[in-house]
């Protein structure tokens, strides 16, 4: 039941306001600007409580999104709602920017007016927003009676993601596994935390109404399997499944049936669409391994040396590599020597930034680093943050694995051979920190 | 003053200012900061030394960040290093970053002191006022510390140039206003004062601020400085305005320094020397007949200025007080300013009027404004002005003019911003009472007031009427018909239905011979507004329908049926359903002898002084109408309570009593010890009696448990528990304020040779010297009874609260009736044992008169409570109770025989104790006394 939805841009002016309740008054877009956007101190939570109203807010580069409401909502409802809003945005119009924003402000207002009524989120799908909201506007295509019914009982049928009658020639299925890890790690190499979030993505081109069923190493159904002795692949199973502490899946996919047989079988929509997410917390790969050794010598100057390593197949390929070293804030003067890549030091992030572009599995790469100090009043000690690292591998640090993604669809005939599929998986780096 | 060449423009700087400004983000913002911030560091880090000018522009740059809201800890030591610099811009910046960056860091103090003391001893002006300057802005106490000897030195010193004394002046009265312990004028006074003859006229307007402050922390020291000023003044008032150059403003020579001399004079009485009063005298009527003069410019600026001078002289006449011909002057002045175009002059004129009013040489003449005062209500554009206007309505408010005067404001209420209309109201209902000669026309206008502005009408408000109405016979028949009139509208405030149900239910009578307002006409309109109505005021109709019921026989069926129904008699707030209860079965089952004692008209209230004048004081603060109203009240004295005591002075201290309780007259203004104790820092001593407390002792001999004592800030709780001989008290002392009591102690002691009868040991469980306010702290004290006794222990406690010691001391209820063990015997046992405790003195016998109600079960549990075995079925004489207990002490045991013989029809008792010793027999004969 969200009350409001209000995007500002980073100055706190309001670009779009859409109310949905009497509840909410104008003052409360005011009210948001001066307590959150402009507030003397950064405001770290996301949900802000300002006189009885509450606030939900994401920020898309430099621009706010923020849902208001007055009454107990669900706030992980509308964290996902704002979500999915940014990516219906994306999805219309790309990268979500000030001018962007301006430039099409009338299919937002439109979009808003479908996708929430009465401050209930309703039908979300891009694809199928995408056919009876259009860019073109009423001169593009005017739609039949024909078409207009048949969007009609697709958007209120049960399947409202998928309109019937699709046809490809060539039917082709892309399936992505896409990962972040995230770890925090001590300087002795003690892991504090770690997880990943993972996503799997679809782009099905696929004819008709075809029913999929896709199949992964989860460890329930693995376990199951092994005990009824009826298992597909012998041999493989068992050995290599992963926990998945939760996931959550789009909408096309049986609840039901994932439930009963925690099988995943679906009718997809036509197009790319986010398949399921999950997150797993156990028996992670961790790509790379920072060592750090700072050493202060006297007050004037700091000694680091970092060593990465690589810990996956030597066949495999790291990609995008860059390490963040934080510098203290009375730095003046910054040498570097790296073996491997380039570093430089960036007084406007405070930090040494060390990039690599390519880097094999099981090697080690080193950098040194010289830093001088200014003697300043204050007795404030650096407070050290953590080392942070981006990159970019090309298989899952979860270790999920894609066991079969199959295809049935009983009125056409093509069969689950004739479907051509891709799987590709990626690793990210998440938040990758650690302590030195 | 050095220009800043265009050389030494810093490019740097405003390429930095420009670039952050040109940031899309602030995180874009905090890049280009953290950039600059490094390129600083490694500038200043760098071995070779940079030169001024690039010190001066880095300076300048951290300077903007830290202006810009980010930390900035280094780049102290290279500031303090320009400020020994010889340019002005290198000095200039220095002394900026130092004023606003400066922290308590000890060396770097030192070597910025250094340096302002060589700036100050340098002969340099500019220098020299750059170092008064960073002293002001700095003005913390080191710096005071410092320099506040130095200071004076260079404002009397001969040879300093003019713009260092006036800084030097300014910088000693901002030393002053924070460390005034720290500055000490002594010998430069008479030195100081003087300046005020200085040639500069900038220097005078510098000086007279330092002398304004200084005079008002000591007036005496600085006398001197009146007949000065007034030399000064007439000098300018009577210059020609090309006289001072530079100082003339708009035509108007030295406007700034002339207000600041018409404030320093108001810090003074007027001057008893007559040639400097004769001359002060001089100068006002000149300022007031320049005020007549056509303006020498059209510009706003000119007349502002002469303004701003008149202004000052009528505020000093109106401080002196003296002269009544100014007065009336300045009165008629400020008359003409009231239809001035200018919004801002008009208020000023209401709002010096305002004051004029109270004075009694003026009084008259702000009178004759009245009609354009009463214009200026209405047709005012701006809510402020109009407030003002009202307020200065009434101020002129006298016995000759109320009744135009609340007409006005009565009609003006109806218009009014809802933000004044409370206090609005107030004061028309406090100028009606106070010139109220007719009292009809009190309550004509009262019940108007309700009518048009009911919401705004507070308890207060219509308390007031009633009590009037019901203290002054002859305005209560008066009072019954209009009420009555006034309920027949359709729709009428529930204030007004509050005011009528009570007057109706009082005095109905006195209107009920006429058939238009019969006795049934009067509850039927009554009874038709009682469903819109809230609670309390349908328990105050309620009340009123069952004096109905006395004073009209013939509506009892039809009041009866009404408290009958199932709306009165069930209804959910439990307030209105006892009453109807009640009500009902008083009016069915008493005689009318008995209603009509019961439901007799209330009596007159005391008389006291109006709770709404005090609402209003409580409203305004001690404002200016304030202080009027006190000198009003003291001239008008107790018009309106036939001549009645009328506390001016103490309802401003006393708080205003209770809404509820007001009405009730049960508390009455004057006893101030009875204030409340929410108000923390009130130094009211609540135990100014110093003896000892004993009521709540005898309470406690038939009871263990119960309170002992309790006022406004403190109460102790008791219990305790009795076997054989001994005992154990727990005492229990709440804190009833929110404020802490600090060091409270407690002392238990025997007095005299109690000590040898009676021994007690206390144990402190928790007891610190502390209590938080709102909590309770424990004591345990075990007692022993050696031996009987008659005297009771003392406690006494101290501690502090708002400061104040508070000291109490209180007989702790430990009587020797607590030690007795019930013994049951039969009858026959009884009188044996009563035969044997024969002799004379081992009988005690009282009769007494009964203080309470002769009940058989109260006296039962009273008897019960003593201690002993109530035995039945012993004494012939059912009515009689007789008692049977051994009292247990350490040396020896007393048995005791008790017989009370009630005598219902003369309301006595006699009392008999019998006990084998001859004291115990005494003491429980005198203890008992008490108790029934």
């Amino acid at each position: 039941m969200i009350g409001g939805l209000f995007i500002y841009n980073h100055k706190g002016e309001v670009l779009i306001s859409r109310v949905y309740r009497d509840d909410i008054g104008r003052n409360a877009v005011d009210a948001f600007r001066v307590n959150v956007i402009h507030a003397r101190q950064q405001v770290r939570s996301p949900v802000t409580n300002i006189a009885r109203t509450s606030f939900f807010h994401v920020k898309r580069s430099n621009i706010w999104l923020a849902a208001v409401t007055k009454q107990n909502v669900n706030a992980a409802m509308v964290f996902e709602f704002l979500y999915k809003m940014c990516d219906v945005m994306t999805a219309y119009f790309g990268k979500i920017s000030e001018e962007n924003i301006k430039n099409n402000f009338v299919l937002i207002y439109e979009l808003l007016d479908e996708i929430l009524d009465f401050g209930y989120p309703q039908n979300s799908e891009t694809g199928a927003l995408k056919t009876f909201i259009t860019q073109q506007g009423i001169k593009g295509q005017p739609q039949t009676k024909e078409e207009q019914s048949q969007i009609t009982s697709q958007v209120t049928g049960q399947i409202g993601w998928r309109r019937e009658g699709i046809k490809y020639r060539r039917n082709e299925l892309f399936l992505d596994v896409l990962e972040s890890v995230n770890l925090l790690m001590s300087p002795q190499g003690q892991v504090l935390s770690a997880h990943v979030s993972g996503r799997v993505v679809m782009k099905s081109y696929l004819s008709g109404m075809p029913e999929c069923k896709f199949g992964m190493n989860d460890k329930i159904v693995i376990d199951k399997q092994g005990k009824g002795g009826t298992t597909d692949e012998p041999g493989k199973s068992g050995k290599q499944s992963i926990a998945i502490d939760d996931c959550t899946f789009h909408q096309c996919v049986r609840l039901s049936k994932f439930d009963s047989e925690r099988s995943i079988s679906f009718i997809p929509p036509d197009g790319e669409y986010e398949l399921m997410r999950y997150r797993t917390t156990k028996d992670i790969i961790l790509p790379f391994r920072v060592i750090p050794l700072v050493r202060e010598v006297g007050r004037t100057k700091l000694e680091v040396k970092v060593v990465i390593k690589s810990n996956f197949k030597p066949s495999l390929l790291a990609q995008k590599i860059e390490v963040r070293i934080p510098t203290p804030l009375n730095t003046s003067g910054v040498q570097v020597i790296c073996m491997k890549g380039k570093a430089k030091y960036k007084a406007s992030e405070n930090a040494i930034v060390w990039k690599i572009k390519r880097m094999a599995g099981m090697k080690e790469s080193q950098i040194s680093a010289e830093i001088e100090l200014l003697p300043t009043n204050d007795k404030k000690k650096w407070a050290r943050p953590p080392i942070s690292m981006n990159f970019e591998v090309p298989f899952a640090p979860s270790g999920l694995k894609v066991r079969y993604l199959k295809v049935f669809e009983s009125k056409l005939n093509y069969s689950d051979h004739d479907v051509i599929k891709w799987v590709r998986y990626i690793g990210r780096s998440g938040i990758y920190e650690t302590r030195c | 003053m050095p220009a800043v060449s265009k050389g030494d423009g810093m490019r740097g700087l405003a390429v930095f200012i420009s670039d952050i400004r040109n940031c899309k983000s602030k995180e874009a913002e905090i890049k280009r900061i953290n950039k600059e911030l490094a390129n600083i560091r490694s500038k200043f880090k760098g071995d070779k030394a940079l030169d001024g000018y690039s010190k001066k522009k880095y300076v300048c740059k951290l300077l903007f960040i830290f202006l810009l809201g980010h930390d900035i800890d280094f780049g102290h030591m290279e500031a303090v290093n320009l400020l020994s610099s010889n340019k002005y811009t290198e000095k200039q910046i220095g002394y900026l970053f130092i004023s606003v960056l400066v922290n308590s860091n000890s060396e770097l103090i030192r070597l910025i002191n250094n340096a302002i003391k060589n700036d100050l001893s340098s002969r340099n002006p500019t220098f020299m006022c750059l170092a008064l300057h960073c002293i002001a802005n700095v003005g913390s106490r080191e710096m005071a510390e410092a320099f506040a000897g130095e200071i004076p030195r260079i404002l009397v010193a001969g040879d300093t140039m003019d713009s260092v004394k006036q800084s030097a002046a300014l910088c000693l009265l901002r030393l002053y206003k924070t460390s005034p312990d720290l500055v000490l004028m002594g010998e430069w006074t008479s030195r100081v004062v003087h300046l005020l003859n200085d040639q500069h006229m900038g220097v005078v307007t510098a000086a007279i601020s330092l002398i304004t402050c200084l005079s008002q922390k000591n007036p005496d020291e600085f006398k001197t400085c009146v007949s000065l000023a007034v030399s000064r003044l007439s000098r300018i008032v009577s210059s020609a305005s090309t006289d001072l150059q530079d100082y003339t403003y708009y035509f108007v020579p030295a406007p700034w320094l002339s207000c600041k001399l018409l404030r320093l004079l108001q810090c003074y009485p007027p001057p008893e020397d007559g040639a400097v009063k004769g001359r002060l005298v001089e100068c006002l009527e000149t300022i007031l007949n320049k005020a007549q003069e056509p303006p020498k410019s059209k510009k706003v600026q000119h007349s502002n200025a002469k303004n701003a001078i008149l202004f000052e002289a009528i505020s000093l006449i109106i401080h002196y007080d003296s002269e009544p011909n100014l007065l009336v002057r300045a009165c008629n002045q400020l008359g003409q300013f009231l239809q001035h175009r200018e919004t801002n002059l008009r208020y000023l004129a209401l709002e010096s009027m305002c004051t004029l009013a109270s004075s009694e040489f003026s009084h008259e003449a702000v009178k004759t404004h009245i009609e354009t005062v009463i214009n200026a209500l209405k047709t005012e554009r701006d809510v402020s002005v109009r407030q003002r206007a009202a307020d200065l309505l009434y101020a002129m408010c006298d016995r000759s003019n109320a009744k135009q005067i609340v007409a006005e404001m009565l009609s003006y209420l109806e218009t009014a911003d809802y933000s004044i209309r409370e206090e609005m109201v107030l004061k028309v209902a406090i100028l009606a009472e106070k010139y109220a000669v007719d009292y009809s026309w009190y309550v004509d206008t009262i019940l108007n007031l309700i009518r048009i502005a009911g919401d705004y009408v507070s308890e207060e408000v219509w308390y007031r009427v009633i009590q009037i109405v019901i203290n002054r016979d002859d305005v209560q028949g008066y009072a019954a018909k209009t009420v009555f009139e006034a309920l027949q509208a359709p729709a009428c405030h529930e204030n007004m239905v509050k005011v009528g149900g009570y007057i109706l239910g009082e005095f109905g009578n006195l209107i009920a011979g006429d058939p238009r307002s019969s006795p049934l006409v009067q509850f039927n309109l009554l009874h038709s507004k009682f469903h819109l109505c809230s609670v309390p005021t349908r328990a105050l109709l309620l009340s009123a329908y069952i004096k109905f019921i006395n004073l009209f026989p013939e509506t009892k069926s039809t009041i009866q049926e009404v408290l009958r129904s199932d709306s009165q008699i069930r209804n959910s707030d439990v307030e209105l359903q006892q009453r109807a209860v009640e009500y009902l079965k008083l009016s069915s089952i008493a005689s009318t002898d008995v209603l009509a004692t019961v439901l007799e008209e209330m009596p007159p209230f005391p008389e006291r002084e109006s709770s709404i004048l005090a609402k209003l004081k409580k409203k305004k603060g001690p404002g200016a109408v304030s202080v009027n109203e006190l000198e009003e009240g003291k001239r008008e004295g107790g018009e309106l309570n036939g001549g009645g005591e009328r506390g001016g002075d103490s309802s401003a201290i006393a708080s205003t009593p209770s809404p509820s309780a007001d009405l009730l007259g049960l508390r009455a203004g004057p006893p101030v010890t009875a204030a409340a104790p929410s108000a923390g820092s009130l130094l009211v001593d609540v135990f100014s009696e110093a003896g000892v407390n004993d009521d709540g002792f005898l309470r406690f001999v038939c009871k263990n448990n119960g309170v002992l004592f309790e006022n406004q800030l403190l109460q102790i709780g008791i219990k305790s528990e009795y076997r054989q001989n001994l005992g154990r008290m727990y005492l229990f002392y709440g804190n009833k304020t929110s404020v802490q009591f600090v060091t409270f102690t407690t002392t238990v002691t025997c007095p005299g040779e109690l000590q040898s009868h009676i021994l007690h040991i206390h144990t402190w469980n928790s007891l610190e010297p502390l209590i938080e306010g709102g909590a309770q702290v424990q004591q345990v004290i075990n007692i022993e009874c050696l031996t009987d006794f008659s005297d009771a222990p003392l406690l006494n406690i101290k501690f502090r609260y708002g400061g104040a010691l508070q000291n109490l001391t209180l007989k702790l209820p430990v009587t020797i009736n607590k030690f007795f063990q019930p013994t049951e015997m039969a009858s026959h046992d009884f009188f044996q044992r009563w035969k044997q405790l024969s002799l004379p003195q081992q009988e005690a016998q009282k009769i007494f008169k009964a203080n309470h109600a002769m009940d058989t079960e109260v006296l039962k549990a009273k008897l019960l409570g003593l201690g002993m075995a109530l035995l039945e079925n012993v004494d012939p004489n059912p009515e009689n109770f007789v008692c049977a207990g051994v009292i247990q002490t350490k040396a020896q045991q007393v048995g005791s025989l008790l017989r009370l013989e009630p005598n219902a029809q003369a309301q006595m008792y006699r009392l008999t104790v019998r006990s084998s010793k001859d004291t115990v027999s005494k003491r429980l004969c005198e203890l008992l006394a008490e108790q029934f």
